[in-house]
């Protein structure tokens, strides 16, 4: 199963690289979603998979999965949305002003010669 | 801290008290005021003279930095003596002379003597610190001080580049020499010089000792203007001419040569000392003095004849060294290539410091240096020409005159190292003479130029800026005094024997001293018809035929092409340095983001692929891992072809939905892991994320229409598969090395006793770690704060993109 994960993790991080890569910029921010996805899923996978129930005390149960990468990821999943949604603002925002959503387009003017 | 301490400091501290006397009391010359600090120095330094003489030292400890193993200890010996008596006399005539040549109502002097007594200290600390990183603290400071000094016309533009050029220069000198202090500390233990000198063997064995020696002979050749780093001091003559006289001719220059006589006993066991030294020093000598002739500014003359007289006294230091090998003869004779030198220090202070008072004094009262429009001043300036006779016919070496002295004691020194018959001298020793000849010849040369062009031939006053007459009384109070001087040195010169110049000779050489051997300074006017006495007589005669035909062979000076001179190669290393970071800059700093994150993304995955091939970590073992449910593949399967969709579509809008679906199915992993808060809290974020895409995608309208496919590029595509591989070789890697067992054992067993919940993740997420949820709570505050101010706030108005936009939409309407 972990196997299987980490290569599931792999494509998504192949995807998210091409697509930061590209020029649009809501592209870009399906990228780094994506790159969030791969990065919880990576989290969990190499604590190990199923090791036992859900973490959750129930009587008479000994085996239950690791619960610090299950925090720790809940806490990541929290801050990626507060930054995703932040980061689609500020597209739109970007977008308002500049109207244009090419990040080529939106080289800085200034030289320093 | 002692009175010797507050001495050195004195000009430090007496500086910040200058422009509160040019401010306050504008009446009165501010150089009156200056002058009481070099006066008062002289003669506390004078004081020492006794000392010296009778072979003690003096030794002064302030504590600085312990620690660090540097302690302010000031150190007179003969050769500190001999430098502090240098820089206290010639400056306090050149803040005499200044005060008359600076108009108090024209010029800025409060900076002026702040600069100047600024640099007074820093050179006092330069040779009378023991400890080298107090030396070479001082030494930066005369550099900084120099550069102020030669700006200071600061709106002239070659004033500008002359200040940045020496200081580049000295600067670099001086950070090598700042290499060599520290690796001479990394073989002794200690940053003292005394400590050096009495450890002399352990550097000499050092692998290390050619290094050092190289990067100490930076900093001194920097300083003192050697061949090749001698270009910066013409350039530096654009400062007033009270600067020149005092910092480049004579005091800073002098600072390299004092390095060199300071670390002689440390380095001149070494052949390589003697001959780097002694090479550089005479080459530097005939190139200076070539170039000097050609000169039509007298204070470019000058300048090269500084540069010409260092590298004569520095050759002479090299050729010192000679002293330690040779023992048979009753009298060393090798020494006096040292005495020499030190006489000849001493001797160039007074005639080039006469020299350039001279000089800011025709600039002064003509208008002009250009030798090509001055002439016949010698009726209307007859005390200035006196002046100039005498320094000029000294520096040319010529009887009754200081330098006749020096120079025959210099041609003596370099014919009879040619004799020697150790370092392998005795097959091309033979070529020291002859330089030193041609030098000689030169410098004969140029010397008669300076007051012949000058003051004789045909008067053209008509030419002048302004009329000629005779300088004020005051003005020529310093050069007078040097001149005198100069003739004072050359008829009595053992006046300076015994006080300055054998205690001095000495410092250069502990090892001879304390074996025993007598250091017997005797200089004699006339010493019989030798080989150098013949040697003179050739150079005048050679010389006069030079000077009466010097149109006919002056042409040879046009000859190399600007971009061959070492000023030319100077500019164009710094045109192309400019160039070649402008260019390499432009290179990858595109301005795309792509291209940044292209630079990041290679070099984490190479690193980290680099460093599992290089820890050879790719022996994967896959043991104990979880069993996999077939539903759990069509999942699998489901999400990478979402996520590898997403590459293909051509609208915005599937790539969202596709998104989504990816996010869900990552939510039923998490299911499947036995994950079910994370199952929930996924579920619900990424529909809240699926609507804020939508809507962001439903506020830009006008790029459906734009819309086009993503253009397949091979280079992102490889780069994105080396980095998901990198990502899961990272994974298996994780996989196959666990060492130890999870701290959350702690956690399953305390959940409920502790913390009284039975939630785990839950009570990890408040409790055990309850500050990472209270950090994240607040990521959440500033995204969403930060969204409001972005929507709300706007500080400028819309301008260019706005109008833009309205302007689209209105032709589209």
């Amino acid at each position: 199963m972990e196997v299987f994960i980490s290569i599931i993790i792999g494509v998504l991080t192949m995807c998210a690289v091409y697509l930061v890569l590209s020029r649009s910029l809501l592209r870009i921010i399906i990228g780094t979603a994506l790159f969030s996805h791969a990065a919880h899923l990576l989290v969990l996978t190499t604590a190990g998979l199923k090791t036992g129930d859900a973490p959750v005390l129930v009587h008479g149960v000994t085996d239950y999965t690791d619960p610090l990468p299950q925090a720790l990821v809940l806490t990541a999943i929290v801050i990626s949305f507060g930054v995703t949604a932040f980061f689609l603002v500020l597209a739109y925002r970007t977008y308002q002003e500049l109207n244009t959503d090419n990040m080529e387009e939106m080289k800085g003017t200034e030289t320093y010669d | 801290m002692s009175v010797l301490h507050l001495a050195i400091l004195l000009p430090l501290l007496a500086a910040p008290f200058i422009p509160l006397f040019f401010w306050g009391l504008k009446r009165i010359h501010t150089g009156w005021f200056v002058l009481i600090v070099p006066v008062l120095l002289f003669t506390y330094f004078a004081g020492y003279m006794p000392t010296t003489s009778a072979g003690e030292v003096v030794t002064k400890t302030v504590s600085w930095m312990p620690s660090l193993g540097v302690e302010f200890t000031a150190y007179v010996d003969g050769l500190s003596l001999l430098f502090a008596l240098l820089i206290t006399g010639i400056g306090a005539l050149v803040v005499l002379y200044s005060i008359y040549y600076l108009d108090k109502d024209k010029e800025s002097l409060g900076h002026f003597y702040v600069y100047l007594l600024m640099f007074m200290g820093a050179m006092l600390g330069v040779v009378l610190s023991d400890n080298m990183i107090v030396m070479y603290m001082f030494w930066e400071l005369t550099s900084i001080s120099s550069f102020l000094l030669i700006g200071y016309w600061y709106e002239k533009e070659r004033s500008r580049y002359g200040a940045q050029k020496s200081m580049l220069l000295t600067v670099f000198g001086g950070l090598a020499m700042l290499g060599g202090i520290i690796l001479l500390e990394s073989m002794v233990g200690s940053y003292s010089i005394r400590e050096m000198v009495a450890n002399q063997a352990v550097i000499a064995e050092s692998p290390l000792f050619l290094v050092a020696m190289v990067l100490i002979l930076l900093g001194a050749f920097t300083k003192s203007a050697q061949f090749p780093f001698h270009i910066w001091l013409p350039d530096a003559m654009e400062a007033p001419t009270p600067v020149s006289a005092y910092l480049h001719s004579a005091t800073m220059v002098k600072a390299g040569l004092y390095l060199v006589a300071r670390m002689s006993p440390v380095f001149q066991e070494s052949p390589v000392w003697l001959w780097t030294i002694a090479s550089v020093g005479m080459f530097t000598m005939f190139w200076g003095s070539f170039n000097a002739v050609k000169q039509t500014d007298l204070k470019g003359i000058l300048a090269f004849s500084t540069v010409s007289q260092l590298g004569l006294i520095m050759s002479l230091l090299g050729l010192g060294a000679a002293a330690l090998h040779y023992e048979g003869l009753d009298e060393n004779i090798y020494m006096v290539a040292t005495i020499a030198a030190i006489f000849h220090l001493i001797n160039h202070a007074t005639f080039k410091g006469s020299l350039f008072m001279m000089v800011g004094i025709i600039d002064h009262e003509t208008g002009t240096r250009d030798v090509r429009k001055l002439g016949g001043l010698m009726t209307v300036m007859p005390i200035s020409f006196t002046v100039a006779v005498i320094g000029s016919l000294s520096m040319a070496g010529l009887p009754p005159f200081n330098g006749f002295l020096s120079k025959e004691m210099f041609l003596k020194a370099t014919t009879k190292v040619a004799s020697m018959d150790f370092f392998a001298l005795d097959s091309i020793g033979l070529i020291l003479p002859i330089v030193a000849f041609i030098g000689s010849v030169f410098t004969f040369i140029y010397s008669l130029l300076i007051f012949t062009r000058t003051f004789m031939g045909k008067a053209k006053f008509e030419l002048l800026p302004k009329t000629p007459h005779e300088a004020p009384v005051g003005m020529l109070i310093s050069p007078v005094i040097l001149a005198i001087l100069v003739v004072g040195f050359g008829l009595f010169p053992n006046v300076l024997s015994h006080s300055l110049i054998q205690p001095a000779v000495e410092a250069i050489y502990p090892s001879l001293v304390a074996g025993g051997e007598e250091v017997e300074v005797h200089i004699s006017f006339w010493h019989g018809l030798t080989p150098e006495l013949m040697m003179t007589i050739g150079v005048v005669l050679l010389g006069t035929l030079l000077f009466w035909q010097i149109g006919r062979w002056m042409g040879i000076y046009n000859r190399i092409p600007h971009r061959l001179t070492l000023n030319g190669m100077y500019d164009g290393s710094l045109v192309w340095s400019n160039k070649a970071a402008y260019r390499f800059k432009d290179n990858y700093m595109t301005g795309f983001i792509r291209s940044y994150l292209i630079y990041i993304f290679v070099f984490l995955s190479g690193m980290m692929l680099f460093t599992m091939a290089w820890l050879d970590l790719f022996n994967f073992s896959f043991e104990n891992l979880a069993e996999i449910a077939p539903y759990e593949y069509v999942l699998g399967a489901v999400v990478v072809l979402a996520a590898l969709a997403i590459l293909f579509m051509r609208s915005r809008l599937p790539s969202i939905i596709l998104l989504g679906v990816v996010g869900y199915g990552v939510a039923l992993f998490f299911v499947f892991f036995g994950a079910p808060d994370l199952a929930l809290t996924q579920l619900v974020i990424e529909t809240v994320s699926v609507a804020l895409f939508l809507l962001v995608f439903y506020h830009m309208p006008d790029i459906s229409k734009k819309e086009v496919r993503m253009r397949f590029k091979i280079g992102n595509a490889m780069i994105a598969i080396l980095v998901g591989a990198t990502v899961t070789m990272l994974s298996f890697m994780a996989l196959s090395n666990k060492s130890l067992t999870s701290i959350s054992e702690y956690y399953k067993e305390n959940v409920y006793e502790l913390a009284a919940g039975k939630n785990m993740v839950n009570v990890v997420l408040v409790d055990f770690r309850g500050f990472d949820t209270l950090f994240e709570i607040v990521v959440l505050s500033l995204a969403s704060l930060g969204i409001y101010t972005m929507i709300k706030f706007r500080t400028t108005r819309r301008t260019k993109g706005e109008g833009a936009h309205e302007a689209q939409k209105q032709t589209r309407q």
